[in-house]
């Protein structure tokens, strides 16, 4: 089945962004196919490089790195919710005047017709988070 | 892209005190080029986010209330409200933005977007859904 991801919570606060990681790698793992991860609300506070949580614990945004490094997975992060929460590629952070982009790996900047897109094309959009 | 799915936006917050409500909003301004079917329902403290006279200047928020009534302009013109959540909370249909748009197979009359439904009407509603967005 091919599936589109829609994660709502930043890391930590919230246990939703673990909970759609286990459920895409356990998507991945089954043969499914995962057409995009989309990042919105605060879920696109998994997308930046700069957590650093106590080493014995996991660390929810190099997990998703990962994992998407691992199975070429599309990771996008809302460009309007990003802007508001300080997420940003090289590109906006020239843009906005921001001395640096603070985006993880494997994730990218788009748009909301990204999340559309991905309700059309996917047999099954799921949504993890409030 | 020629697949027509019918996508559904729940609303179940109050306008404030969190984003949801806003960004939902959002969601629905840009999916509205896409299109596709779309609905949305207002519920649980959602039915706030459609009430008359919004005013934050207390609160330092944007007030974004207007947003609602361009909904027409965009071809999202099926938005219903949960009966319910309106009665639990002391409000009418009286209290809430009359939201409209022009038809245009009817020599662009000038319509009611809003239907009031009940829980049995909205849980066909849902079940109808392809895409069900839950803010």
């Amino acid at each position: 089945m091919k599936f589109a991801i829609q994660i709502n919570e930043g890391p930590f606060t919230h246990q939703a962004a673990d909970t759609a990681y286990q459920f895409t790698k356990a998507a991945l793992e089954n043969g499914h196919e995962i057409f995009r991860v989309f990042f919105y609300h605060d879920g696109v506070n998994n997308g930046t490089m700069y957590g650093v949580p106590p080493v014995d614990d996991r660390n929810v945004q190099a997990i998703w790195s990962e994992l998407a490094e691992k199975h070429d997975l599309d990771l996008v992060v809302c460009v309007a919710a990003a802007q508001r929460r300080g997420i940003m590629d090289e590109d906006e952070a020239k843009r906005h005047g921001k001395g640096a982009a603070n985006i993880a790996p494997k994730f990218r900047i788009s748009g909301l017709g990204q999340l559309i897109e991905a309700g059309i094309q996917a047999d099954r959009l799921l949504v993890f988070g409030d | 892209m020629s697949v027509t799915k019918k996508f559904v936006y729940i609303n179940r917050k109050a306008p404030y005190g969190t984003v949801y409500a806003l960004e939902s909003l959002e969601v629905v301004l840009i999916g509205a080029a896409f299109e596709q079917e779309v609905q949305l329902v207002f519920v649980d403290d959602g039915v706030y986010q459609l009430t008359k006279g919004q005013s934050t200047q207390g609160i330092g928020m944007k007030n974004f209330s207007k947003t609602y009534a361009a909904l027409g302009d965009y071809d999202v013109n099926q938005i219903y409200v949960d009966e319910q959540s309106l009665k639990d909370r002391g409000l009418t249909m009286d209290d809430l933005q009359e939201l409209t748009y022009e038809d245009e197979d009817d020599d662009w009359a000038e319509k009611s977007s809003m239907q009031l439904v009940n829980r049995e009407q909205l849980a066909a509603l849902i079940g109808d859904a392809d895409v069900l967005l839950n803010f």
